[in-house]
């Protein structure tokens, strides 16, 4: 199976899904003539031409609702956002008119549209650039997100939000961009709504999403090599809708659970996950549910002290002790 | 890209102040005769008359049924615009859209939404056009190419300036109209879509129902510059036109060379649209601090578009005092038998609040993508 990075997946699911679709077409900042700010829309514009790969004014509140308008008539638009934290000038338009619609509406129109780009912080970018919004964004009822953490999941992720019928938000993570991992070349879809074990174990369960789950991961195997705990890592993938099954049925065996994610704590997405947990197999748990998240500040901008904000290997094997203890 | 938008000759626009245009003494149309309304056969004068009568009638009615309780939330009513609505969209052809803003019953009877669903979404029922979801702002059609009915002040503009978008990635002749209030115009979503509209000549016409008040801030209040919304286009290198909006012949005739312009040139245009609402801005507007009732008063006995209009068609010999008469009353009836059906009507299920939420959810099947919980307890 060919191994490319989580750059070239995205770029790959975009390139095929407008190849089986005419009316797939990519918008955003720099996405066209500069081959994308990230480089993931790299040759889309020589291979498809300017009709559908088009590049917008920074714009953002215009350009989304362009999208949503668009998408009411039938086009399903691709926009990128250089990164998720300029969402914030779009809101209305994100949240009031591509999640509500189909609602207001009594079902009569339909916004199938995906806005894409890195939601991240770890970049040394500051608190503007540094945000992370899926919870936020999830807690609409009316709209999707997904965080893939894998090249495989990215790219199958998205070409499934692509062909969905609902707005659907996916945030990537530039830290992430370079990871490679094998991806089929042979056409699939990862569909939203059903999270995976990357990591089968029987001592403790890990939730994560995002590169959370890359950071779950490297702590799984130092928690096997130094301290011979087996712990299983359920990787999200989808934040909305959200896989409770596979949540729940990971706690059933280890009986004891750690939620980790790059949000800050207040109501973040493991807020949610540790209510289901609570309520749904309150007598499975041998321990309280632990969690781990970025430290509860806006995203500082020394790199040193970021590295410390943001979940790392080490905070989560800590954790991840306690809740063995 | 070429410097053709700084080149690009912009009409010069007629003149006309608001609320000055008050003073000016209301005579017979200038433009009768306009190519637009050449072609208007007397059924279809009389037809226009109705589709304003029935706007009228149908607020009036909402009045009432407001005031018995029976309608929660906010009510934005058109009456003393009417020409706006019937004289835009009774130009458009079957690849044109439009969208608007939150005072969108006009629009929606002038497309031909029935007045019983209209009626019952304003009381929240099954039967309602959104199945009670929606509510008064959140009217859409669009198998009539009506895309609402839209709450937050200028945040359809962009929507409509997608859907000019798309109707030009599909290669059909169309065009978008897209209404919002004179206060809309500070928005800065207004003006992003006004530059994508101009910057990507999509075939858009953004119409300002300038009634003189956002909310109850005057122009004068709100906007600097003021007397000059329209003219913010030529900052986009757009046309621009100011339009009388007590005159249903001005408001067809220059909206169709707007259209003309649209499907023809995919350039999009301002039309600013002088009108005047009788009540507040909603029924929550007790409408006593910041206009006084003379204003009402001169506007309705001088400006009134259906009046006006019912005036040029005597005048014309189209319409007699008679056929007004029979007219009127049939909309008053209409509007009352809509109550009615409102009142008969039941409220939506509790089961109905999750549904209609995702396509995927209200479709799940082998052709959906998602999984899991997407309703949560």
């Amino acid at each position: 199976m060919p191994i490319i990075s989580y750059r070239e997946a995205i770029r790959a699911a975009m390139r095929e899904e407008m190849k089986r679709d005419e009316n797939v077409v990519i918008m955003g900042e720099e996405v066209a003539q500069f081959n994308g700010a990230y480089k993931v829309t790299e040759g889309l514009l020589k291979e498809f031409g300017p009709k559908r790969v088009i590049d917008t004014p920074i714009s953002e509140a215009g350009f989304i609702g362009l999208g949503v308008g668009a998408s009411m008539l039938g086009i399903r638009p691709v926009m990128e956002l250089m990164f998720w934290s300029f969402s914030y000038v779009a809101f209305d338009q994100i949240v009031n008119n591509a999640g509500n619609i189909r609602y207001m509406s009594g079902g009569l129109i339909n916004c199938p549209i995906v806005i894409r780009g890195p939601a991240n912080g770890g970049t040394n970018v500051g608190a503007t650039h540094s945000h992370t919004p899926e919870a936020m964004l999830a807690a609409h009822p009316g709209i999707k997100v997904v965080c893939p953490a894998t090249p495989y999941d990215a790219k199958g992720l998205l070409k499934a939000a692509i062909r969905d019928n609902d707005p659907v938000y996916v945030m990537e993570n530039t830290i992430l961009y370079n990871d490679k991992g094998e991806v089929p070349d042979e056409d699939y879809i990862v569909p939203i709504g059903v999270a995976d074990v990357k990591r089968v174990g029987t001592d403790l369960t890990i939730v994560a999403h995002g590169r959370a789950v890359i950071t779950s991961l490297k702590a799984a195997e130092i928690l096997e090599a130094e301290h011979g705990v087996s712990v299983e890592v359920v990787d999200l993938r989808s934040i909305r809708p959200l896989d409770e099954e596979t949540i729940l049925a990971s706690v059933r065996k280890t009986h004891r659970a750690l939620l980790v994610e790059e949000n800050k704590p207040f109501c973040g997405v493991d807020a949610q996950v540790a209510y289901i947990i609570q309520s749904k197999a309150f007598d499975e748990l041998d321990a309280p549910i632990g969690r781990v998240s970025s430290i509860d500040a806006p995203q500082i901008y020394s790199k040193p002290l970021e590295d410390v904000q943001i979940p790392s290997p080490a905070r989560v094997v800590e954790a991840a002790l306690k809740v063995l203890a | 890209m070429s410097n053709r938008h700084l080149t690009t000759a912009v009409a010069k626009p007629t003149a006309l102040t608001h609320p000055e245009s008050l003073k000016n003494p209301a005579g017979p149309s200038a433009f009768a005769k306009d190519p637009a309304n050449a072609a208007l056969t007397k059924a279809d004068k009389v037809k226009l008359y109705t589709q304003m009568a029935r706007i009228r009638h149908f607020e009036q009615r909402c009045i009432r049924t407001y005031q018995q309780g029976k309608i929660g939330g906010f009510l934005h009513l058109y009456v003393g615009q009417e020409a706006v609505a019937v004289g835009t969209l009774s130009v458009l052809g079957k690849n044109d859209h439009l969208i608007t803003g939150y005072r969108d019953h006009g629009h929606a009877l002038m497309v031909g939404m029935d007045m019983n669903s209209c009626m019952a979404e304003l009381q929240g029922k099954a039967t309602g056009c959104s199945k009670g979801k929606g509510g008064s702002m959140h009217y859409f059609a669009p198998d009539k190419n009506y895309w609402g009915g839209h709450g937050i002040v200028g945040g359809q503009a962009p929507l409509g300036t997608g859907i000019a978008y798309a109707l030009k990635q599909k290669g059909l002749k169309g065009c978008c109209l897209v209404y919002m209030g004179d206060g809309a115009v500070n928005q800065g979503a207004v003006h992003e879509a006004y530059n994508l509209a101009a910057l990507w000549d999509l075939p858009v016409i953004f119409i300002i129902e300038n009634n003189g008040y956002s909310m109850g801030t005057s122009q004068e209040r709100s906007t600097a510059h003021p007397g000059s919304l329209a003219k913010r286009a030529e900052g986009y290198g757009m046309d621009w036109d100011l339009v009388n909006g007590h005159d249903l012949y001005e408001v067809r005739a220059k909206t169709a060379i707007a259209v003309k312009r649209a499907h023809e040139k995919n350039r999009p245009t301002v039309l600013e649209i002088f009108t005047y609402r009788y009540f507040g801005h909603s029924m929550a507007d007790p409408d006593k601090t910041y206009r006084d009732k003379e204003e009402i008063k001169g506007y309705r006995e001088e400006k009134d578009p259906i009046k006006l209009w019912e005036k040029e068609l005597l005048n014309e010999g189209v319409l007699t005092d008679a056929l007004v008469a029979s007219i009127n009353e049939a909309a008053m009836e209409e509007a009352n038998k809509a109550a009615d059906f409102a009142d008969a009507s039941p409220y939506p299920t509790v089961e109905s609040i999750t549904q209609d939420i995702y396509w995927e959810e209200d479709n799940r099947g082998k052709d959906t993508t998602s999984r899991g919980t997407i309703i949560f307890e």
